[in-house]
């Protein structure tokens, strides 16, 4: 589609690729591989784009694609399917809110930000299971979670470097 | 007439609003989801066609994707045992020796079990048929703790059979396909197993919470349990077999009893699934469908014991008349062991207890 001489960006591009390139990495990180008695980290490799997508643009396909990859999770690992399909919107929704206040600040206090976001979504997702579930889960395996998919910021600043100002419409 | 020529052609809504709309909409979906989700009922119709068709697909990705892993773990053990063959041979021996002394004790106990079960005319369960499959995926989150395995519905797998490494309880089936079959952990949230301390037979609810340890829960008794005893599975409500090993009891941090999985002792890489429904496949199924029926007999009205007892019969009394009809007085009912009376002259009634 053509616009002022522009050239407005392909949702494929900065929708499609980073989901599947999510699905790839929860099916890589999902390998039974145990070294030396310990495993791999389980990251929410999903909360990059959750958080990207909300401080690129507000857009009308990103809450459908954070609720399709959602319901991939809880599906390939087993889990109550709408768990992180609302986990993940609820990180969306702080980050829509919030993107005046952070956009345009230093890489370490996104950073911050990033990590707060992750354990807002990561408590969302404790009192979700609490509701379905009828019982608490583990407050350090939630914690361990939250630890190794805090460090994914750099992957989530990739990708709101990459499109930001990708579209021409928004500049 | 196109859109954009319409007299709606000029209106604008703001991104930020059709966002928010939009977010609106897929969260009320995701929670209806999450409304209708079953799956802590662990039951057969709770495991959607979704979820199925997912696993079928995820089977062979998963498998392609944790070969290597698995080589490269080959490959390990192999140049560790190459390097570190002096040092296992000594520890082999050692262990050897230990083992023989244990042989010719549980041979001693086996022959001596043989002998009481005869003795006793127990009649043990009859061993349970399993299957053997590889672990393909596995996830470890606080709210999920699952893994796939590459043997389904063509091995005889169904939803509840419960699934073991060589060490102990791993978990059970919760959803099958043809090929593959999805395991619950002990440690998922969703998990609760019935359980007994070996040492003491107090009964407790093994009880998952996303963590690498299990809780003990509804434990009851004084003094039930202390650190190390050996937790099996008790067999109570027919989920699993009884006397499966499930680990050891420790006390955690919080002052809960917990249990160290002995599953985690050893490689994740295969399981076995025990073709086990519940108790009544351990039982004699053409013996239960048997079409002739032992003969039943029921106490007569007439001389129950709540009603009022009949005089005792005259001598002369006509012999056709039913020995349940004719109540002896006391002390015909209680003859003396070292006086048996002749058959013929006190017939034993038929049908009576004995």
């Amino acid at each position: 589609m053509s616009m002022s001489g522009g050239r407005a960006l392909n949702p494929g591009r900065w929708l499609g690729v980073p989901m599947l390139l999510c699905v790839v990495a929860t099916i890589l990180f999902a390998a039974p591989i145990r070294i030396w008695g310990l495993q791999l980290p389980e990251p929410v490799f999903a909360m990059v784009p959750a958080f990207a997508w909300a401080m690129i643009r507000p857009s009308i396909l990103a809450p459908f694609a954070l609720l399709i990859l959602g319901l991939f999770l809880d599906i390939f690992w087993g889990g109550p399917t709408g768990l992180w399909g609302l986990s993940l919107l609820v990180a969306y929704a702080m980050v829509l809110i919030l993107r005046n206040a952070m956009t345009g600040q230093s890489r370490p206090m996104m950073w911050a930000w990033f990590a707060g976001v992750t354990a807002v979504t990561m408590v969302a997702g404790f009192l979700f299971t609490m509701l379905d579930s009828l019982a608490m889960p583990s407050l350090l395996a939630v914690f361990w979670q939250f630890l190794v998919t805090a460090l994914l910021f750099p992957f989530a600043h990739r990708l709101v470097d990459r499109f930001e100002d990708a579209d021409v419409r928004f500049r | 007439m196109p859109f954009r020529e319409g007299p709606l052609g000029d209106l604008k809504v703001p991104l930020t609003w059709t966002a928010a709309v939009a977010l609106i909409v897929a969260a009320v979906i995701a929670v209806a989801f999450l409304l209708a989700d079953r799956r802590e009922t662990l039951q057969e119709q709770a495991y959607g066609v979704t979820r199925q068709t997912v696993d079928v697909v995820a089977k062979p990705v998963s498998g392609a994707i944790a070969a290597p892993g698995r080589w490269t773990g080959l490959g390990l053990d192999f140049v560790r045992s190459y390097f570190f063959t002096a040092s296992e041979n000594r520890r082999l021996k050692t262990e050897l020796a230990e083992m023989r002394q244990w042989r010719d004790r549980a041979l001693a106990l086996q022959d001596q079990n043989e002998r009481f079960k005869s003795l006793m005319g127990l009649r043990t369960d009859p061993p349970i048929p399993m299957a053997t499959a590889r672990v393909v995926s596995d996830s470890r989150g606080p709210f999920a703790n699952t893994r796939l395995a590459d043997a389904g519905s063509e091995k005889g797998i169904v939803v509840g059979n419960p699934a073991l490494n060589e060490r102990g309880l791993v978990g059970r089936v919760v959803g099958v396909s043809n090929g593959v079959s999805r395991v619950l952990l002990l440690t998922d949230i969703a998990s609760r197993t019935p359980v007994m301390i070996d040492r003491t037979n107090a009964r407790a609810i093994l009880t998952g919470d996303g963590g690498p340890n299990p809780k003990l829960e509804y434990l009851r008794g004084v003094d039930p349990i202390q650190q190390g005893d050996r937790v099996v599975t008790s067999g109570d409500g027919g989920v699993v077999p009884r006397g499966l090993p499930v680990g050891a009891a420790v006390k955690g941090l919080d002052g809960r009893w917990r249990v160290v999985l002995f599953a985690d002792q050893s490689s994740i890489d295969f399981i076995r699934i025990l073709l086990f429904k519940d108790f009544a496949q351990l039982a004699n199924e053409k013996e239960l469908q048997a079409k002739t029926l032992p003969p039943v007999t029921t106490e007569d009205p007439q001389t129950s014991i709540l009603s009022v007892p009949t005089p005792a019969p005259t001598p002369a009394a006509p012999a056709t008349t039913t020995p349940s009809a004719q109540p002896k007085p006391p002390t015909a009912a209680a003859p003396k062991p070292a006086q048996p009376k002749p058959a013929a002259a006190a017939p034993a009634p038929t049908g009576t207890p004995q």
